[in-house]
């Protein structure tokens, strides 16, 4: 596409090809049919009187009509990113939005602003604005086209527009206290099992979360006192002058297998753990979703029953009911659906997480045994070696 | 040549009944006692350890841990091995009757009398001795003994501390396993995979086992380096010793030899109490002082005989000690090779093991 051609020089940091940004991000649905390609880069702090705030660079590229230009360029700060996912929840409380990376970080020891947070946390509003973008109903969210194209006062403004927080939050709290345990009693059956299948999800996949996260900090430890153990030898090695050489050539062995362990670490860190940790997030979103189906149920069922109780003004109610009984089921479809597509996308998700990890720790293998293959041949041993070891003198 | 099934036979008696395994530890003590005590010059080969050392959590730290038990087994057996291949210590009766004779061993060796022999002085690791000439090369040799003690012992713990790590990384693993199976239950398409992914992540939890496992006995190959550090240096101190003696009996005769000639001519060069105390009660006589003269011309005919032969003895422990030393470097050499090849012959199995359980893995992931 010639128009991404002239993008390049417009943005010199931005990925080069589209089928390079398409690698980044691995999405089941059809690439080539993307006309919508997003990128959240460049954290930049900004110290006011009051606060410190980071705010991030969203770059959009587009073909698509509805936009005014083909390109966009704005600065958002995680503020912004909350009031986009409340306004899509808001919009469409049924359809699983895409999790948001937490505000704080509990676990482990990273400091608000260091690098690594910052870092974490940009790749996740990255994922985050891109999975909205391949969403087939939320991508042609209004707030979602604002959140991209506005400049940063159009925002502002937008967003006072509308109910305010304050009002919304007293509607939901309203809506559960209400209906507690609403939507429940005449839930379809295939409800349920989304339910019963959500608890034990989210149940192991905190589980793996934390797996993962063990198995991390386990590599770390053990890269640390290989660090210390790989200088011992050539220490070693200062005092002596016939398994000098041999000396040193462990010593170089392990500092290798300490590289490969960097690297091995790395992978895990970009790969399995955001994913485990976007799934973690996924699956409070889903339960909150099966909840506000229930409650749209719950508003029907309710109404119903009253009906029941009723005598006088059935004209009335049964058009109140039709309306809510129509609202049902459009919020029970579009959450079928969009479920449907969540499985797909988790499956390949973990596929390729999982596949990844794999091929990490082959990669790791195959690089440390090319380490100490080649050192035992610089040995100029051959196979008999094992055999003569077992002969002791 | 010694009957190798004596051997044998004497390292299974080692396995039956506890305690009596104590008491087979304490008679190979008092073997390589015997045997450093008449050998002086030479580099015996050392005992395995005594107690657990070096463990890393897995490994317990209680001696009758059946593991620690046979790598201690093991370790005497080694030892016997290398005294019998030693061209010195091989013809020794005494460790020919440790292994032919079953009873009476102990009375045999303490009538030896070789207690009497051992210097005390030797067990004082820490004493020095002001010695004025020792062989340089003795010197370097003690110097490179500790920095072999102190390398191959921080080697040992940082090893210790790695198999540690590398043994959580390992063990978290398996808790995969578990969990994929759990998660499997509630899946259609994906139960499969991960159903057979996390087997074989049991797998590779397992493997670790008995990787560790080989690893010590490599550690043990160290270790006996690490211990026979301590014998080199016990060669070193015999001679230091023997050079603090010959310079010390060189020392006393000089000095007799002065008190000779002062009172022969009359001149008090030295300062001594005798000779404060006779100037302050007065003079000795003529007969006193040639009495004395005499005795200290008979001492120092004697010590003049004794330092030649301490001389001599001196010269011989160097030449028969430096042949040792010069057979033992060569062993050392050899055998420590030896083990840097076999510790990456076990890394090189440990990667191949990990390949084929990650490529296994990665297609039951792929299916997923």
């Amino acid at each position: 596409d010639t128009s991404l051609a002239e993008v390049n020089s417009f943005s010199p940091s931005m990925p080069i090809s589209p089928s390079s940004m398409i690698n980044q991000y691995k999405f089941e649905d059809e690439p080539e049919l993307r006309d919508l390609f997003i990128t959240v880069d460049d954290p930049e702090s900004h110290i006011t009187a009051i606060e410190t705030f980071i705010t991030y660079r969203v770059v959009t590229k587009t073909s698509r009509g509805e936009f005014d230009s083909s390109e966009y360029e704005v600065r958002r700060r995680y503020q912004d990113f909350l009031w986009l996912k409340s306004k899509l929840e808001e919009a469409h409380p049924t359809l699983i939005i895409p999790p948001l990376p937490e505000k704080f970080i509990m676990k482990g020891m990273v400091e608000r602003f260091s690098d690594e947070f910052i870092e974490t946390r940009r790749k996740a509003l990255h994922k985050f604005l891109n999975r909205i973008a391949d969403h087939p109903t939320l991508t042609f969210n209004e707030d979602f086209k604002i959140f991209l194209t506005a400049q940063a006062w159009e925002l502002s403004s937008h967003k006072k527009q509308g109910p305010s927080l304050l009002s919304r939050m007293g509607q939901t709290v309203r809506a559960v206290a209400s209906s507690v345990r609403g939507g429940v009693k005449n839930r379809p059956e295939m409800f349920t099992e989304m339910n019963d299948y959500m608890e034990t999800f989210s149940q192991k996949i905190n589980i793996l979360d934390k797996i993962a996260h063990r198995i991390y900090r386990e590599e770390r430890e053990y890269l640390n006192e290989m660090k210390e153990y790989g200088p011992i030898h050539t220490l070693w090695s200062a005092s002596e002058e016939d398994i000098a050489d041999s000396l040193k050539g462990v010593a170089s062995c392990i500092d290798k297998c300490c590289k490969a362990t960097e690297k091995r670490m790395s992978g895990l860190s970009e790969n399995l753990l955001p994913i485990l940790h976007e799934y973690v997030l996924y699956s409070e979103i889903l339960m909150g979703v099966l909840k506000r189906r229930d409650q749209i149920q719950g508003e029907l069922d309710s109404k119903v029953d009253a009906l029941a109780n009723k005598k006088t003004e059935k004209d009335l109610f049964s058009e109140e009911i039709g309306k809510l009984e129509d609202k049902v089921e459009c919020a029970n479809n579009a959450l079928k659906a969009d479920w449907d597509r969540w499985k797909q996308n988790m499956q390949c998700d973990m596929r390729s997480a999982f596949t990844n990890v794999a091929e990490n720790n082959l990669h790791y293998y195959e690089e440390c045994l090319a380490t100490w293959e080649s050192f035992l041949a610089s040995q100029r041993v051959d196979l008999h070696v094992e055999e003569d070891s077992e002969d002791r003198p | 040549v010694l009957s190798f099934r004596a051997v044998e036979s004497q390292s299974e008696g080692q396995c039956t009944p506890v305690d009596s395994l104590w008491r087979r530890y304490s008679e190979f003590e008092l073997l390589r006692n015997y045997l450093s005590v008449t050998y002086p010059h030479i580099v015996v080969p050392p005992l395995p350890e005594k107690r657990a050392d070096f463990v890393w959590h897995k490994l317990s730290a209680d001696n009758m841990d059946p593991d620690f038990v046979e790598r201690r087994r093991i370790g005497l057996e080694n030892f016997l091995l290398r005294v019998a291949s030693h061209p010195v210590l091989c013809e020794d009766k005494i460790f020919y009757s440790f292994l032919t004779q079953e009873g009476r061993w102990k009375e045999m060796v303490n009538e030896t009398g070789f207690q009497l022999k051992a210097d005390s002085r030797l067990k004082a690791l820490n004493a020095t001795f002001r010695v004025k000439n020792p062989d340089k090369r003795f010197t370097e040799l003690k110097h490179y003994s500790d920095e072999l003690q102190s390398v191959i012992s921080h080697l040992l713990r940082v090893r210790a501390r790695v198999a540690d790590r590398l043994y959580g990384v390992y063990k978290v693993h398996g808790n995969y396993g578990r969990v994929f199976s759990e998660w499997s239950a509630i899946e259609k398409e994906m139960g499969d995979g991960l159903q057979s992914a996390g087997h074989h992540m049991d797998v590779y939890a397992a493997s670790i086992d008995d990787i560790l496992e080989e690893e010590e006995h490599y550690a043990d190959q160290l270790k006996e380096y690490l211990f026979y550090a301590e014998a080199l240096r016990a060669v070193c101190r015999k001679h230091e010793l023997m050079q603090y003696d010959l310079e010390m009996a060189a020392q006393d005769l000089t000095s007799k030899k002065q008190q000779c000639e002062e009172l022969a001519t009359g001149t008090v060069r030295t300062f001594s109490l005798k000779g404060m105390t006779s100037k302050l009660f007065g003079q000795e006589t003529t007969e006193q002082r040639e009495a004395k003269i005499k005795v200290l011309e008979e001492q120092i005919q004697e010590g003049e005989e004794q330092l030649k032969s301490k001389n001599l003895e001196g010269r011989d422990f160097v030449k028969s000690a430096w042949a040792d030393i010069e057979r033992f470097k060569e062993q050392k050499n050899h055998d420590l090779k030896e083990a840097l090849i076999s510790y990456a012959v076990m890394q090189i199995s440990m990667c191949k093991k990990g390949i084929q359980v990650w490529t296994n893995a990665k297609e039951c992931f792929s299916k997923m």
